[in-house]
């Protein structure tokens, strides 16, 4: 890594002491040599393990449960169904009003994805727990399922999720997030090409090395300890306060170190049932992902389907910008309608586009909930965005750095979302990387500076 | 059949925080009887190194060397509270609600050692060494183990301070859309070179070179760290990874390392990291995000290079050696 001084030494005062300074991380010797304590570290006499019992469907009705063969299997403590929770239709960002509550901790009554948790077994060991699980036996009536968003858009769709009553988050925008700005169809009729593409992701694990877990114990003085991995400590306990009705104050959340997050630990989905098993035992209870519970049923990126159009003159300047982007919950809200804005917020890119339509919609469909992810709302964007900008530089015969460089963004232009750009950078990270790439582009950009006079 | 060669590039920006929401740290600092510092929060440390970072954060402001400083993190007893670990914003946030404690806890240190020395605490300054110097005569000093003893045991004054950060939540026009979704914007151009076998459709990055913009380096080791390793992510998000192969088919999940693919060392492009520092106007010592940003701009740069290179677009992730003969062979049927 080198770092390049000569930008902005006028802005920068280098005089300090420890900020700056290679300092060796205190953590690492703990990390290298294995002391590093983590929630799964934490053992506790007559720990119970918990394991899910989950649907096998994508859609179905859940008719009967029978749990009696599972309850006499050697070893069970404890099972829980949907009855059992005190406050079981839950969302997490309830805590910033973002509803309406539309996920189950234990399904009651139907699934709406396929390993969708339905019963919850707690027994002496792993092995008893996943052996009775495999003994609860449910009675499921398959429902049509709905897997592609546009599909799921589609008058007729089967609806995914009662709580939202159509296949989209409705926002106070309506059916989607909006950006406005300018005029899009008069910069179009202005453009001397127009571009329209559509860009695609997968969903995709966040794969860190420790999998999403917890181990709760119950404290002498009616208080639960709860050794977890989540990265929002507070988001955790008071949206575990919500879903078990128990003040907070009985909750005390320890982490720690994580082994990685990249943004699959900010559900809320092992520590409520763990702490309330703990609760209805009276015993400590480990519930730990397994590496297969952490690819296919912890939160993955959602897909996005993105649909650029753009207008563009001769000389490179982009004129026009519309954006339709989908981003695919699947069954659940989770962290997804706020991405999904995020996008709204971050489109047309770090580009200064004077004419610009945004529309962000966030689709149910019977999949695997998605939720947050390092990148999240603009990975996927900046993918389709970078992709369309060389396109578009092709399209006009132009170098695909010069084109950026022309509709780079600068201090004080005006962002689609009506915010003044301020502490801009693009323009002099392109100069780098045409030195460091030895991609040479013309004299004038090399000489160009995200500063303006007076802003 | 052959091997061809590519170049792509891309350039991009993210933004730091989450300000639909409302977004606030808080921290607390205090001195032990031995003029050691510990810093109190809620905030998670994920291995990124964010107790590192406090440490150093809260050394510089108060003016003591890095060792000087404990990190207490992560518990919901003692840590006041943190929105969490995410949007690219602990070090920010919690950065800047760390220098807030760590200010009035030197204030409080400064005037009990004004006390001891029977001067004024606007005449002192800190060595950054470990010990506090009256300006202009530096032989009239006091070491902070003397002051935090005074302070605990003659004094009866509490070295300690208070932070919080709050960004506002900004709630989005309906019609138009005005919001304020983040504070200051960390940047990137990323330029990336591949090779491109026409008959396997297999990707070979060869090498990457990122440009990063990131407000202050404040730790340049860990900076590197963070950057290497998304870079890396971002080349994996390209071309290997995803959950469901055949999107929005459900089939063909991944359930192991053995079937969810991602690069080895061996697939390792050359990686160069460049780092471009323009302080952000209200970051901790300048600071901005890079935490998510530095795994975005590989993606479309690739998808570029394999174009440059073969000729054909992929506009679906995961650009595996299927999706690219697929469009070859449509190519040539054109």
């Amino acid at each position: 890594m080198e770092l390049r001084k000569n930008y902005f030494a006028d802005v920068r005062k280098d005089d300090l002491h420890e900020i700056g300074q290679p300092r060796p991380r205190s953590d690492s010797p703990g990390h290298v040599t294995g002391k590093t304590a983590f929630f799964a570290d934490r053992s506790f006499p007559g720990m119970l393990h918990l394991k899910m019992v989950r649907s096998p469907h994508h859609h179905a009705r859940i008719r009967s449960i029978d749990t009696s063969e599972a309850e006499k299997h050697p070893g069970v403590a404890k099972i829980l169904t949907a009855r059992d929770v005190p406050h079981n239709v839950y969302t997490i960002l309830i805590l910033i009003q973002v509803g309406p509550e539309d996920e189950t901790v234990l399904a009651d009554g139907k699934v709406r994805w396929k390993g969708e948790a339905v019963v919850a077994v707690l027994a002496e060991t792993e092995r008893a727990a996943q052996e009775a699980a495999a003994k609860v036996k449910i009675d499921y009536e398959v429902l049509p399922a709905v897997f592609d968003m546009e599909e799921a858009l589609k008058p007729g769709a089967p609806l995914v999720n009662e709580y939202h009553g159509q296949n989209y988050y409705l926002y106070d925008s309506g059916e989607c997030r909006k950006v406005r700005f300018g005029d899009v169809e008069a910069g179009f009729a202005s453009a001397d090409h127009i571009l329209e593409q559509s860009y695609q992701s997968s969903p995709i694990e966040h794969a860190p090395t420790e999998t999403t877990g917890c181990v709760v114990a119950p404290e002498g003085n009616d208080r639960f300890t709860c050794y977890t991995n989540t990265q929002a400590m507070f988001f955790t306990l008071d949206n575990t306060s919500i879903i078990l009705q128990m003040p907070g104050s009985k909750l005390h959340f320890v982490g720690g170190t994580v082994g990685g997050g990249f943004g699959g630990k900010v559900d809320v989905i092992v520590e409520p049932i763990a702490i309330l098993g703990a609760k209805l035992t009276g015993r400590p209870v480990s519930f730990v992902y397994s590496r297969e519970e952490e690819m296919q049923i912890s939160s993955p990126r959602a897909a996005e389907k993105v649909v650029i159009k753009d207008g563009v003159m001769k000389d490179g300047r982009i004129v026009a910008r519309k954006v339709t982007g989908y981003t695919d919950a699947g069954a659940y809200s989770r962290h997804s309608p706020y991405g999904a804005q995020k996008g709204a917020g971050h489109y047309p890119g770090p580009y200064t586009i004077p004419n610009v339509w945004i529309d962000t919609y966030c689709v149910y469909t019977n999949r695997t909930p998605s939720s947050a992810m390092r990148g999240f709302g603009v990975t996927i964007g900046d993918f389709a965005l970078e992709v369309q900008m060389d396109k578009l530089s092709r399209l006009i015969g132009m170098d695909p750095l010069e084109f950026r460089f022309i509709n780079a963004y600068r201090d004080g232009d005006m962002k689609a979302h009506r915010q003044p750009t301020e502490g801009a950078a693009l323009i002099e990270c392109m100069q780098e990387a045409s030195r460091a790439a030895n991609w040479p582009v013309a004299e004038k950009f090399m000489a160009m500076s995200s500063y303006r006079k007076g802003a | 059949m052959a091997i061809r060669r590519g170049r792509g590039v891309a350039a991009i920006n993210y933004p730091t925080g989450m300000n639909l929401g409302g977004d606030p740290t808080q921290a607390l600092v205090h001195s032990t009887p031995t003029g050691n510092f510990m810093v109190t929060l809620s905030s998670v440390d994920l291995g990124q190194g964010m107790k590192q970072i406090m440490a150093q954060i809260c050394a510089e402001t108060i003016g003591v060397p890095t060792d000087r400083v404990v990190v207490d993190t992560a518990d919901t007893d003692t840590g006041p509270h943190c929105m969490g670990t995410f949007a690219s914003r602990g070090t920010h946030r919690a950065g800047n609600a760390v220098i807030q404690a760590a200010r009035e806890a030197r204030q409080v240190m400064l005037e009990v050692a004004a006390e001891e020395l029977e001067v004024n605490a606007s005449d002192l300054e800190t060595d950054g060494q470990g010990n506090i110097l009256v300006k202009g005569a530096p032989q009239k000093s006091i070491s902070i183990f003397d002051v935090a003893l005074s302070a605990h045991f003659k004094r009866g004054r509490s070295i300690s301070g208070r932070g919080m950060f709050l960004i506002p939540r900004s709630y989005p026009e309906k019609e138009t859309g005005a919001m304020k979704p983040s504070t200051c914007y960390a940047h990137a151009c990323t330029v990336a070179e591949v090779e491109v076998d026409d008959e396997t459709g297999e990707v070979t990055v060869l090498t990457v070179k990122n440009v990063f913009e990131i407000g202050r380096a404040l730790n340049p080791k860990m900076v590197e760290q963070q950057l290497v390793g998304g870079s890396w992510m971002g080349i994996s998000h390209a071309l290997y990874e995803t959950t469901e192969p055949y999107y929005p088919n459900r089939d063909h999940g991944g359930t192991d390392f053995n079937q969810y693919l991602m690069p080895g060392p061996g697939d390792l492009a050359q990686t160069e990291i460049i780092v471009l520092e323009r302080p952000s106007a209200d970051g901790p010592y300048g600071a901005k995000g890079p935490g998510e940003m530095c795994a975005n701009p590989q993606i479309p740069a690739v998808a570029n290079a394999v174009f440059d290179a073969v000729g054909v677009r992929i506009d679906t992730l995961p650009i595996t050696p299927e999706r690219i003969l697929r469009a070859l062979k449509a190519q040539a049927a054109n």
